[in-house]
């Protein structure tokens, strides 16, 4: 066992091929861009398949052979079920998955692992579902857990190697430029989308909507495209794209929202042309609503905001609070007709978004930005990953990558939920080093890394109570109680890569 | 202290969030038998079943049968909701002695 | 200095996140309901879950009170178990006369002694609901040592007097009720609340009812959801020449004393004892608003 820079234990050979973390800018590599095979399309030959089988074959897929897939259409996607069903029927086993993410409607992947036609995963994310089994222990090989910035460093890198990418697209023409801004069931940008088709060494569209050539505009180029698939669905629409994400009315979490937004008044960086980025729900997102207001009345405009984007953040661009919108994922239906609308309103890969490994990503110029989470220790580690009982739920997503890149990180998080506190004396995963994070914004109160005294100095005359971590923690433990400590077995069930390849953390089974 | 006898079945409490539903009965065996199902039975669970028994033991009952669904309620809310079911189940609602509950209950 | 009550915020004792959560708001007071929000059948077990929550749980410096049913359906319980249990003041609903109030004081003074807790250290809120205590108000507010406050609560109010709530035109139907009761409250010296504004999605007309009530002399309102505590919080913090007026009023106080002079003036008007007193609280308002403060020179 090999302790890391934050106190978790790794295993030998996990150190051995990984590395362990040390800090968040401890690496600076150079590397030489992998690339994805490319095989020539003449005149006159169609990329149009009949069916998902065919591509199957078309692309040659073997066992042992690594696909992968976006999570644009959330809780509403269907590409992943039918491609990974039609991949099983034909009797291929062995194969690694590698999805930007994974959400609940993937439960089927619980069956094709339990069949061996999948023994191999790499995601940012596992939700309740197949989270819950993968604790309990049932891969053989662990998953390996990467931030978005992080996915998109492997891939690039050749960490990850794609053989076929299976992309939905909720428009494509037959040659294969694809957008996810037009289509029955839009989704925004296809940011995710984009590094796996530029990477892999074969690229499949599916859509629902075939549209005349050329389709523009080309968020997927055709010269990245292999082969074309018509299919009845891509996902349900609503399930892609909320119809409005709404501000929450919880009165718990507006105080907190409130709270975090006058932190950031407060701060350094809230001045003419500063960036920003929200959450996209609950007391992150609400903290646009105050923000918005604070703006207006100092009438101070923003540069840019980042995203995870959110019908709020489209607002503030068309009320010109905010002069553009640099988007790697679009959330509801508001979010995409800015993106329609707008010319302030791009899109942009994952890599643009958060690698740390390229010539400088989006998060880099980032100034502020609100997270949350579902533990943190009084070292300020975030867990967004495992629950308080120790069981995969969450996704690592773009908490690193933000937090670690951006001037101001914030975490709103409320004291208590129900019974579970939030801040802990030591989280049951790190997936976020306490180092690059710089407030604690909860509803009774706020804690700032002691690292930041120019931040402590900052907020010094604001009117909220301030703690430190630790007092927050007692706080929270005489309410509720101390929690008994959670059971875990031996098994190594997920590795959690820190953004630059380094293993910050692992996650054992459960004991039940 | 005042015995608390179990007569007939007695509930309190909801299946709310922050909650807890207890079901007290008789228990033919003798004892106290509590199945417990919680939300946070990995953290908590230990903790929850001691407060039960404490306030059982409290009260003066020996002998009952608990049926408890726990959403993450606190100490005091499952004090509460033990009380408000034994008393149901011992029939003294109507009769509540505050005197001696206060003598353990600090 | 007496306590503000800006607003006081009712929770049904039957619910046990908002117990937890109930202090975190920002209201002044807090009111937790055994009586109209609780169906008969939660009535005991509601009884216990507040008990337990006000002898546990820290409310820090927030007034605690709690409404109890009428003393023959449940209320005498409900006394005897909220008065051990630390509550601040018991709220005694449809308060009609004199007589309900030491009805109640006597069951308190009891429970007080039975627990070895301080004599007279539990209050008395009344609420007045109907058109008889409407008329005994003053009678009410100067029934028992215990009074701090005299509420008003027109839903019921209205439906006895065979009309309906128009907030719409300014609320005239209740204009005669909340004159009884601010003058009832302030010839017994305790606080006057008003009642309740049910629309929660309504802010503009809660901020003009409020307008109305500290026009007529109210120390506050009584609040439903906690988003309508900021509000009324606004409409109660006063403006920047207030708080000025005020400041002048207290210094020319502290230089009076110093140079022990009789009688003090201001701009060449006399300063007496209730200009003094309204100064006093303009800035206490202003400081719980957090927009003043006591020495401080704050930026505005």
């Amino acid at each position: 066992m090999v302790k890391n820079s934050v106190g978790r234990d790794i295993p030998e050979e996990i150190e051995k091929n990984y590395g362990v973390f040390e800090n968040a800018f401890s690496r600076k590599p150079s590397y030489s861009r992998a690339s994805g095979k490319v095989t020539a399309v003449h005149p006159g030959e169609s990329k149009k398949l009949k069916n998902i089988r065919e591509a199957i074959e078309k692309v040659g897929l073997k066992d042992g052979m690594t696909v992968s897939f976006h999570h644009h259409f959330r809780e509403g996607d269907a590409v992943l079920n039918m491609v990974m069903e039609e991949i099983a029927r034909m009797g291929i086993k062995n194969i690694s998955i590698a999805p930007s993410s994974i959400a609940n409607v993937h439960a089927p992947l619980i069956e094709h692992i339990k069949n061996g036609v999948v023994t191999s995963v790499t995601s940012s994310g596992l939700r309740d579902n197949l989270g819950a089994e993968i604790s309990r222990g049932l891969m053989n090989k662990p998953v390996i857990i990467r931030s978005h910035g992080g996915r998109a460093r492997a891939i690039e890198s050749g960490e990850i190697h794609i053989d076929v990418a299976f992309l939905g697209a909720p428009s494509a023409d037959e040659y294969g430029n694809a957008n996810g801004v037009k289509g029955k069931a839009p989704c925004g940008s296809l940011g995710y989308a984009r590094v796996d088709a530029k990477y892999a060494d074969k690229v499949v569209i599916l859509t629902d909507t075939l549209v005349p050539y050329p389709n523009t505009p080309m968020s997927i180029p055709q010269t990245d495209v292999d082969y074309v698939v018509v299919v009845d669905a891509i996902g349900d629409p609503d399930g892609i794209a909320k119809g409005a994400t709404r501000i929450t009315k919880n009165p718990k979490d507006l105080l907190i929202a409130e709270n975090a937004a006058k932190v950031i008044e407060a701060s350094p960086y809230f001045k003419e042309g500063f960036s920003f980025q929200t959450g996209t729900g609950g007391a992150t997102l609400a903290v646009a609503k105050f923000l918005a207001e604070a703006m207006r009345k100092q009438n101070i405009k923003a540069s840019f905001g980042l995203g995870g984007i959110t019908q709020q953040m489209g607002d503030m661009l068309e009320e010109g609070l905010v002069e553009t919108i640099i988007d790697t994922q679009t959330f509801d239906k508001g979010g995409i007709q800015s993106m329609i609308k707008n010319p302030n309103h791009y899109e942009i890969d994952a890599g643009y978004y958060a690698n740390p490994g390229n010539k400088g990503a989006a998060v880099n110029m980032l100034d502020v930005v609100v997270l949350s989470a579902l533990e943190i220790d009084t070292n300020f580690n975030v867990n967004v990953m495992t629950g308080s009982d120790g069981i995969i739920r969450g996704a690592s997503g773009g908490h690193s990558d933000t937090s670690a890149a951006s001037k101001l990180s914030i975490i709103c998080c409320p004291l208590i939920r129900g019974r579970i506190p939030t801040i802990v004396e030591e989280v049951n995963t790190v997936i976020t080093p306490g180092e690059t994070i710089d407030v604690v914004v909860t509803e009774v109160g706020i804690a700032v890394n002691p690292k930041r005294t120019d931040l402590e100095e900052a907020l010094r005359a604001l009117s909220i109570p301030q703690f430190t971590l630790e007092e927050l923690k007692e706080k929270a433990y005489s309410i509720v109680g101390k929690p008994a400590p959670i059971e875990y077995g031996d098994k190594t069930v997920a590795v959690i890569q820190y953004r630059d390849g380094s293993v910050i953390d692992t996650v054992k089974n459960i004991v039940e | 202290m005042t015995r608390h006898t179990v007569h007939q079945q007695g509930v309190a409490g909801t299946l709310e969030s922050s909650d807890v539903q207890i079901l007290i009965d008789q228990n033919s065996a003798g004892g106290i038998d509590i199945n417990l199902t919680s939300s946070v039975e990995k953290q908590y669970g230990q903790q929850i079943r001691k407060v039960i028994m404490d306030t059982l033991k409290n009260l003066g009952v020996t002998d009952a049968k608990l049926q408890v669904q726990d959403q993450g309620a606190l100490d005091c809310t499952i004090v509460a909701r033990t009380i408000a079911a034994v008393h149901r189940a011992s029939d003294s609602v109507s009769d509540i002695d505050w005197g001696e509950l206060e003598e353990w209950n600090v | 200095m007496e306590r503000l009550r800006r607003t006081m915020m009712f929770v049904p004792a039957s619910n046990a996140a908002m117990m937890r959560d109930a202090n975190l708001y920002g209201a002044d007071s807090i009111m937790f309901d055994l009586e109209d929000s609780i169906s008969l059948r939660e009535k005991d077990t509601s009884r216990f879950l507040i008990y337990q929550a006000v002898k546990t749980l820290d409310y820090g410096n927030t007034e605690t009170l709690v409404r109890v049913n009428a003393l023959n359906a449940g209320g005498q319980d409900d006394i005897e178990a909220m008065v051990r249990a630390g509550i601040d003041a018991i709220r005694l609903p449809k308060t009609e006369t004199a007589q309900d109030i030491l009805d109640v004081e006597a069951i308190i003074a009891q429970t007080e002694k039975k627990c070895g807790r301080e004599a007279g250290s539990t209050k008395i809120f009344a609420a007045v609901e109907g058109p008889l205590g409407v008329l005994n108000a003053l009678d009410i507010a100067t029934a028992s040592e215990r009074i701090i406050g005299i509420a008003l609560g027109a839903e019921d109010y209205v439906t006895s007097m065979k009309t309906r709530r128009y907030p719409e035109r300014n609320s005239e139907e209740i204009f005669f009720a909340r004159s009884m009761i601010v003058h009832a409250a302030r010839a017994a010296g305790i606080a006057a609340v008003d009642t309740v504004f049910s629309n929660v999605d309504d802010m503009d007309m809660l901020r003009k009812e409020t307008e109305i009530i500290k026009q007529l002399g109210f120390d506050g309102k009584s609040v439903i959801n906690p988003r309508q505590i900021s509000v009324i919080n606004s409409v109660f913090t006063p403006q920047q020449k207030e708080i000025e007026n005020a400041e002048n009023v207290m210094a020319a106080i502290e230089e009076a004393e110093a140079k022990g002079s009789g009688v003090i003036a201001l701009n060449g008007k006399m300063i007496d004892k209730p200009i003094v007193e309204r100064a006093q609280r303009v800035l206490q308002l202003a400081e719980a608003a957090g927009v003043w403060k006591e020495g401080e020179e704050i930026e505005w």
